[in-house]
């Protein structure tokens, strides 16, 4: 986290201490910054300051989209289509549904881990209330066709569209007016935001039922107090994260050509997702997020290998990373389960270099190298 | 579609007389004022218009402040080009085929300033409409009442060439028709009032009542808020924040609680009689709509419009409260206006209201109050505060704060 949006956060917590709902002087202070924040999230964002709704993250953020769409159709036939590839926020909480009654349609993807847009609209009948599509994977970074699946989903008003924004915002360009989203969901901290922050777009006209039954905040929308020291200190990593944005592409892209070619120097290591450093196939990939398998060798290994050489990577994603079964993900890229189950994610922040990326290079061979002879093929 | 200038043509004021060069002076400042930020612009004056040479500027971000200057009857985008006929022609095609809208007819009507340039209006006309004509199919040639006029102006440095005329705000310059007075609530009519009295030439200084601590400060910063918007059209705003809580709470105690509203609107309007005495405005201006509330019924009016001596300005009074929120929406106001602080003509409102007061009763109640009620109503005005607002400055005191907050955002 920047250390001036630390700052923010201190100073906030100290100087507006008061409860934005409050109706004395100190709480409508406090509920002007939350507004001030607000509309600069907005702007950032490209939508309108009523369009933005404060959440706890993510996780939250997901939910209440799709909890909120659902619950908010009186039709007893509800019909829900996620991609084989969401986040657990987003496919947990469609099984969650499918449980209660929903019916579900699960999206197969590429090899690359891409949803074909024509199969949204093969998808799409009568009784559909939401299609929820990624923006980019959470495990691979590729990035899904939401241009192309909001121009679709935009012919039938019945439905509307959710896109989970969360790996996205800060590293793959957005243009909510243009896109045909309704509902784009952000976290604070995958943009150097505070954890326990997050927002959810709204398109202006749609109504959701809340998550929360309390005191009705946000328009009614998310009951509960609002944190304001982590909604300013949110808006201020979105505009400098914004500002960057640009120039941290062309940086990032230039350090995932070069891991890229430096993993496929090892041969025991295999990229998962796209795997191309050409220019116009990379655009399908985020800048940030690289993925790759030793078949035949446990990822925590790895892992812990990598640790002890001062490198911080993950499993899977980092909520899931506990359990040892195969990525689903990578399962429903197509990919045998001694591959799903042995990925390591590798990915960049703004505070890594180019330097970073060719240690990274070294100590992964040094580490395949030495658990060479641990393989296990049966896995 | 890239223009070099814009090309703007005046109003009403065209009309008038003898005035008609301060009028226009006066436009022509309001206008350089509009675009202080943008210093790339250059300003033409010509007869009842100006041109705008862009120099590089964005077309739309300056057509975007254009149409909200009163006194501009419309504007268009215009392209120089080269003096040569295939440049014109090309030039004239891109307009035709860039219109948002596709004509289904036109005309072209050449100008020729510069009698050197070898082709007459007539045979421009017609070698520019063939050409048009032939790469565009589907359109026909209306000499009458054409949906696009294709203009061309040949000057001796440019052709000039435009189709596009934008409907400005219309109107009269800023202030060019003196000062009055805005009785300001928060609500969605007064705002738009305001709006319409501005286009209308008056300057405009708001008056705001609140009864702290029966209204909250978010009911100030809302007409604070309200006020800065009016600012954006009226270049600066005098916010009068009126202190009502004697004045209303004594009406209240008065004992004609369905009196309380006529009661407390005459003594708003008393007010405001003395604060555009002091400041030099002419009129009252209001949101009252006909029959909306029961203070804007004919019968309240009369009683209430009697304490004023000025004129009581009421540019909505025959306007329905669903075209209110149209040009509430127009202007920017809605937003703010709609969000739920009370002001102080909400609170302590009776179940049944007088909608026809009887003058003799009211008159009498303000009598009972006597001395008193004057004496309060002189210490409203004297406890006035007054705020400078901008569209998007602060006022004095609120600036200082707000610096240590810019480095949060």
């Amino acid at each position: 986290m920047p250390a001036v949006v630390v700052d923010t956060m201190s100073d906030l917590m100290r100087l507006h201490y008061a409860n934005a709902a409050s109706m004395h002087r100190s709480g409508s202070e406090a509920m002007r910054l939350a507004e001030k924040a607000r509309s600069s999230v907005a702007e950032r964002m490209g939508c309108s300051p009523g369009e933005v709704v404060f959440t706890s993250g993510g996780t939250e953020s997901n939910n209440l989209a799709i909890k909120g769409t659902l619950d908010n159709i009186a039709r007893a036939s509800k019909h829900l289509v996620v991609s084989a590839v969401e986040h657990a926020s987003v496919y947990e909480c469609a099984r969650q549904l499918e449980s209660r009654g929903v019916e579900l349609t699960i999206l197969p993807v590429d090899g690359e881990g891409r949803v074909d847009p024509a199969d949204v609209e093969r998808a799409i009948k009568k009784e559909t209330a939401l299609v929820s599509v990624m923006h980019v994977n959470n495990e691979t970074g590729t990035v899904q066709p939401i241009r192309e699946i909001g121009a679709i989903v935009q012919k039938y008003p019945h439905v509307k569209f959710h896109v989970d924004g969360v790996q996205a915002i800060g590293k793959v360009p957005f243009d909510w007016r243009s896109s045909g989203v309704d509902l784009y969901a952000g976290s604070a901290h995958k943009f150097g935001g505070p954890k326990g922050a997050g927002f959810l777009l709204v398109k202006e006209g749609i109504e959701l039922a809340p998550l929360l039954s309390g005191g009705n905040q946000e328009e009614g929308r998310r009951s509960g107090t609002l944190n304001v020291p982590a909604v300013v200190a949110m808006s201020q990593a979105l505009r400098l994260t914004m500002e960057n944005r640009d120039a941290r592409r062309v940086r990032m892209y230039a350090m995932r050509r070069r891991l890229l070619e430096l993993i496929a120097d090892i041969p025991e290591l295999r990229t998962n997702g796209i795997s191309s450093g050409d220019a116009n196939v990379e655009r399908d990939a985020a800048p940030h997020v690289v993925n790759v398998s030793y078949p035949g060798m446990r990822p925590e290994v790895m892992i812990h290998m990598l640790e002890q050489n001062g490198i911080l990577v993950s499993t899977q994603s980092a909520c899931s990373s506990k359990s040892l079964k195969p990525s689903r993900v990578l399962l429903a890229m197509g990919l045998g389960a001694d591959r799903a189950s042995a990925s390591i994610r590798i990915s960049f922040g703004d505070e890594h270099t180019m330097e970073d990326v060719e240690t990274l290079g070294d100590k992964l061979k040094t580490v395949v190298k030495q658990l060479k002879p641990l393989e296990r093929i049966q896995g | 579609m890239k223009y070099d200038l814009v090309l703007v043509r005046f109003g009403e004021i065209v009309i008038k007389g003898r005035n008609r060069n301060r009028f226009e002076t006066m436009l022509l400042t309001q206008i350089k004022a509009a675009f202080r930020d943008m210093p790339a612009l250059e300003f033409i004056r010509s007869y009842a218009r100006t041109y705008i040479r862009l120099n590089g500027e964005s077309y739309e971000k300056v057509a975007n402040k254009l149409k909200d200057i009163f006194g501009i009857m419309s504007f268009s985008p215009v392209v120089a080009s080269e003096l040569e006929l295939e440049a014109i022609r090309d030039h004239s095609l891109k307009l035709i085929r860039g219109l948002k809208k596709a004509p289904a007819t036109f005309k072209v009507s050449v100008n020729r300033g510069w009698k050197q340039f070898p082709h007459n209006s007539p045979e421009m006309n017609h070698l520019i409409g063939s050409h048009v004509l032939r790469h565009t199919p589907d359109l026909k040639v209306d000499v009458h009442s054409p949906d696009v006029e294709l203009k061309i102006d040949i000057q001796r440095d440019y052709a000039y060439v435009y189709c596009e005329a934008v409907k400005g705000a219309g109107g009269f310059p800023l202030g060019m028709n003196g000062k009055a007075m805005l009785l300001l609530s928060g609500g969605i009519d007064s705002p738009v009032a305001g709006w319409m009295a501005m286009r209308k030439g008056l300057k405009i200084e708001a008056v705001h009542f609140h009864s702290y601590p029966f209204t909250s400060e978010q009911a100030k910063d809302k007409v604070v808020a309200l006020a800065k918007r009016l600012a954006y059209y009226g270049g600066k705003i005098k916010l009068h924040l009126v202190p009502f809580t004697e004045i209303q709470t004594k009406l209240v105690q008065s004992g004609h609680d369905n009196l309380i509203i006529t009661l407390m609107r005459r003594s708003m309007l008393r007010i405001a009689e003395k604060l555009a005495e002091q400041n030099g405005a002419l009129a009252i201006v209001t949101g009252d709509s006909l029959g909306q509330v029961a203070s804007q019924t004919l019968g309240s009016m009369n009683v209430i419009g009697r304490v004023a001596s000025l004129p009581l300005l009421r540019p909505l009074v025959m306007v329905d409260k669903q075209d209110i929120i149209d040009y509430a929406e127009r202007i920017g106001t809605y937003e703010t206006s709609i969000l739920p602080f009370e002001d102080c003509c909400t609170l302590f409102v009776p179940k049944s209201p007088a909608i026809n007061p009887n003058l003799n009763v009211v008159e009498k109640a303000e009598a009972v109050l006597g001395a008193e009620l004057h004496r309060l109503i002189d210490e409203a005005v004297q406890a006035t505060e007054v705020v400078v607002l901008k569209e998007n400055g602060e006022s004095d005191n609120e600036s200082s704060a707000r610096k240590e907050e810019e480095a949060w955002f």
